[in-house]
């Protein structure tokens, strides 16, 4: 017990001080490792969905799009520059505090989810999965279009000037001084990310373990039986599609604000096919194989961008890092599913059991 | 004197241009097995489904436990009291053999989102009490030590009794069965028919589909007899032994081997 | 009258491409229940054969229709080659597998041919040679192409090919009978491993064709351009009622003809608002729509759940 107690204490310094260390190489290398958080973040909520619940979401980036541009609306100068009674209503601009819109976000996310899976949770699996992707690409397109005839979005070019974070007074976009020491500003969001995760986690671990937890896999197992069981399927897949969306739409908010930028491209399918990818290849419905496997997919290729920069020369410009970057993904898809088809780290089993004596032959 | 457990009358139900139910209808008493036989594709299953909500049938009606009930959504009919067994076995094969069994008493507890993510004291309480009742259950089919494996991982022989232990968790008036015995050996089906008397000695109203004549002969108070989706036949076990229309259609070949 | 017929024609074209490619899905689909993610990436790859042999060959003298006739065996060859090894290699060792790992295999490779694709051909855009006279035919207004006419001519041709494939040969049979049940199949000595690469090889021929017809209505040709008309042509399939081949062709049609009537006019109707830069919302919320009023698709047989 103390021993364990001393193996989580060492692990969380280490977390807490990562940073710290990585950003000597540069803050470049901060940036990635909390890009790896937010998919990590991304990853856990489209767990309940796709793991817990066994509903196959092609569409989760449309939860991230609502929440990242609740948050990109409500706090940068977009709106009260194109809408003037808005900025008569606030006459110093429109400076959403978090606490305001990081639920809202996460609130109009879950409702969205909910809209959508009333109509369709009734579907075969398959079929969700392509109407689940149709609704991904309905956001896309009226973040793309929404600036016509009245300007909400701005259309492709995005939204830009969002605030950053702003907590206990603690102002995300600058370094933080503390006593001559100075702590940049990526490093700030890392921090905030990694206890997103950690509180995350802790819920996703809550729900795997309780009434709900179980009914969710139960329809993922075998959807009649669990109906026999009195399970009433449809309210617990809107309750895995809200609370999964819920995820995404804070999520979202942290990318806003975390960028400074949003625009219709963040939110593509090829980003929705991530993160599933990132569910199934780790270890669907397992927590430490769907952590390990967005942090191995948001993470490593982006490692490989800063190492394989000369590739480019080399190949005549065919090759470059985005590229391989690219192939790599693919590839890793295809070797490890079929190497591991249970996802790289599958939950743990208590092995074959033996028959009863009873029922011995 | 006794009460009425299930009532079930004029019970039809049509697969395109085949009727696999015409009129059917049973009475089941509170503490009898009642046993549902009759040839393969006779439309015993089919009876199973439509009583428990899974398919809508075309006509009859249903009472359980005194009150009318509509068979059309299956969660319902499992929460107002009749937990089944399905005859090609379906668990939840990659939940543990307690998991499944505590999946079982979803629909007799209360805890929700709060309680989960909070770990209230009342939810603790209540998750305690679900893997009692299901530790308990997996003993009393016997099959307590294997709680921790996975259900796809256990034999054909105890994956129908952790059906049953499953079933029995919704605290059901009814548990059907459908074919129990079917795939097990002499052996097994000793267990099984013990276990079966256990579970109507304890109180509980079954309702058995069978193969297995011998089986169905020993265990049941009365039975009634499929064939073709009708009714050929309803009465103790020796009435329907001495039915001409049973011999004809269906004991038949049963009595040869006798 | 000849803006609605010129807009009719051109989703009656889309739509006939959809179908082609929207068959492939359906098909294997029906055999083993995978979503082939990677079908528009072989649509693309057939194209781009084309296009190749096409460019390569302009100097020849002989005439464009001949090229495009002579580059249409090749990219069949190559897609059907190709869609061959794809099942061989990453979807048959995971037919045991969860549910979602071959989809997920689906996806690799449609990112590794797409990536492949972009390190042959480089990324840029290349405008597919108009090797047909592009004039639109004159029917009391143009109102249709040459390509148009005869994208809609070889659908039929194809579409009855396969109807007689399917229906009347001992190859259709067996697909058949393992769509229905690839267990009873095999104890009926049907061979599944070989049903389903022919399934793999037909669904391939079939895009390839789409992808030079693509090519040819559109004009250009670029790694990602099997993505949308894949999508599209999936979305088409499910429409239909997923696993039915008249279902493909039809949701197919359907989705062509809503892209195009809804693009054509709801721009004027809502006076520039929403403009054909919606015609995927259209897309979508058609699907949407009919699977929510109709779950199992237009075609597709209600399946009840057996217990
Ligand atoms: N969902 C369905 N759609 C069409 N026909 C069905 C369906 N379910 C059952 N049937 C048909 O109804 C008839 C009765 O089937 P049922 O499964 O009820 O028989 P059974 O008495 O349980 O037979 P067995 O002893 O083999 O289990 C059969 O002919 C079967 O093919
Ligand atoms: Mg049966």
């Amino acid at each position: 017990m103390k021993n364990k107690f001393a193996v989580f204490l060492v692990c969380a310094v280490a977390l807490v001080a990562l940073p710290l260390f990585v950003q000597q190489f540069g803050q470049g290398w901060v940036r990635i490792l909390a890009t790896a958080l937010l998919y990590t973040l991304l990853a856990l909520g489209l767990n309940i969905i796709v793991g817990y619940a066994g509903l196959l979401d092609l569409g989760y980036v449309a939860f991230y799009a609502v929440g990242a541009y609740m948050y990109a609306l409500l706090a940068s100068p977009h709106l009260t520059e194109t809408f003037p009674w808005i900025a008569a209503m606030f006459p110093k601009g429109l400076h959403m505090p978090i606490w305001v819109v990081v639920p809202l976000g996460a609130g109009l996310a879950a409702l969205a989810g909910v809209l959508l899976g009333t109509p369709v949770l009734k579907l075969r699996g398959d079929y969700l999965a392509i109407v689940t992707l149709g609704f991904g690409e309905i956001i896309r397109v009226f973040m793309n279009n929404l600036e016509h005839p009245v300007n909400i979005t701005n259309g492709p070019r995005g939204l830009d000037r969002i605030d950053p974070f702003t907590i206990f007074g603690v102002n995300f976009g600058k370094p933080l001084v503390v006593g001559g020491f100075s702590i940049a500003s990526v490093t700030l969001y890392y921090w905030l990310f990694l206890a997103l995760v950690v509180g995350s986690v802790v819920l996703c671990h809550r729900l795997e373990l309780s009434r709900i937890g179980r009914a969710w896999m139960a329809i993922r197992e075998d959807e009649i039986a669990a109906k026999a069981m009195g399970i009433n399927t449809r309210n617990m897949k809107l309750l895995a599609f809200g609370m999964g969306a819920t995820f995404g739409g804070v999520s979202g908010s942290m990318f806003a604000a975390f960028q400074g930028f949003v625009s219709p491209e963040s939110f593509s399918l090829m980003e929705s096919i991530m993160i599933v990818a990132m569910v199934v290849l780790g270890g669907m419905g397992y927590l430490p194989g769907v952590i390990l496997g967005a942090l191995l997919l948001s993470a490593l290729p982006e490692v490989l961008r800063y190492v394989a920069g000369p590739l480019q020369h080399l190949t005549d410009g065919r090759l470059d890092a985005s590229i391989l970057r690219q192939l790599l993904i693919a590839l890793a898809m295809i070797v490890i599913m079929l190497l591991r088809p249970r996802g790289l780290m599958p939950p743990p089993e208590h092995g074959k059991a033996a028959p009863s004596p009873a029922t011995a032959k | 004197m006794s009460e009425v457990v299930l009532e079930v009358k004029g019970v039809s139900k049509r697969f395109g241009g085949l009727q696999a139910l015409s009129d059917v209808g049973i009475r089941i008493e509170r503490g009898q097995v009642y046993g549902l036989i009759g040839p393969n594709g006779a439309g015993k299953t089919t009876f199973f489904n439509v009583i428990t909500g899974l398919y809508t049938p075309d006509a009859g009606s249903f009472q359980l436990g005194g009150q009318p009930y509509k068979p059309t959504a299956v969660h319902e009919v499992a929460r107002q009291g009749i937990a089944r067994t399905f005859q090609n076995i379906r668990l939840f094969p990659e939940m543990t053999a307690l998991e499944n069994v505590m999946v079982g008493r979803h629909v007799r507890t209360h805890s929700g989102l709060v309680g989960a993510l909070f770990r209230t004291a009342k939810f603790k309480a209540e998750e305690a009490d679900i893997a009692a009742r299901a530790h308990e259950l997996l003993d009393y089919v016997g099959i307590r030590r294997l709680a921790e494996y996975k259900s796809r991982t256990l034999s054909y022989g105890d994956q129908r009794r952790l059906e049953i232990a499953r079933a029995l968790a919704t605290e059901p008036k009814l548990i059907a069965l459908d074919e129990p015995a079917a795939g097990m050996n002499a052996t097994e089906k000793v267990v099984l028919r013990e276990l079966i008397d256990r579970i109507r000695k304890d109180g509980r109203t079954i309702l058995l589909i069978e193969h297995d004549v011998k089986l169905v002969m020993g265990l049941c108070d009365r039975l009634t007899v499929l064939d073709y989706g009708r009714q050929i036949a309803e009465g103790t076990p020796g009435e329907v032994q001495r039915n001409e229309k049973v011999i004809e259609a269906y004991l038949g070949a049963g009595h040869k081997t006798h | 009258m000849d803006y609605f017929l010129e807009l009719f024609f051109g989703g009656l074209t889309r739509g006939s491409i959809y179908a082609l490619i929207a068959l492939g899905y359906t098909m294997v689909y029906g055999i083993i229940g995978l979503i082939n993610f990677a079908h528009g990436e072989v649509l693309m790859i057939g194209a781009l054969v084309s296009w190749t042999f096409t460019t390569a060959m302009a100097g020849s003298g002989m005439p464009g229709w001949v090229l495009l006739l002579l580059s249409v065996p090749l990219a069949v060859l190559v897609c059907c080659a190709l869609n061959f090894s794809i099942e061989k290699i990453a979807y048959r060792p995971l037919r045991s597998a969860p549910r979602l790992s071959p989809l997920i295999t689906a996806i690799g490779m449609s990112l590794l041919l797409q990536t492949l694709a972009m390190i042959i051909w480089k990324p840029n855009p290349k405008p597919f040679p108009t090797l047909l006279p592009p004039d639109p035919i004159d029917l009391g207004g143009p109102v249709i192409t040459i390509t148009q006419c005869l994208i809609l001519g070889l659908t039929v041709v194809i579409l009855s090919a396969l109807m007689w494939l399917v229906n009347r040969t001992k190859l259709g049979r067996a697909m058949r009978a393992t769509a229905e049940n690839p267990r009873v199949a095999g104890l009926m000595g049907v061979k599944p491993d070989f049903v389903i690469s022919a399934t793999f090889v037909i669904g391939a021929a079939l895009a390839a064709v789409a992808g030079i017809m693509w090519a040819a209505n559109y004009g250009t040709v670029q790694h990602t351009m099997g993505f949308l008309p894949g999508l599209k042509a999936f979305t088409a399939a499910v429409l239909g009622g997923i696993g039915n081949l008249a279902g493909a062709v039809v949701g197919a049609l359907v989705l062509g003809l809503v892209e195009a009537l809804g693009a054509g006019y709801l721009g004027e109707l809502t006076g520039g608002v929403f403009g054909s830069h919606y015609a995927d919302v259209f897309a979508f919320a058609t699907l949407i729509l009919v699977l929510t009023l109709r779950p199992q698709g237009l075609l597709g047989e209600r399946v009840a759940d057996r217990a």
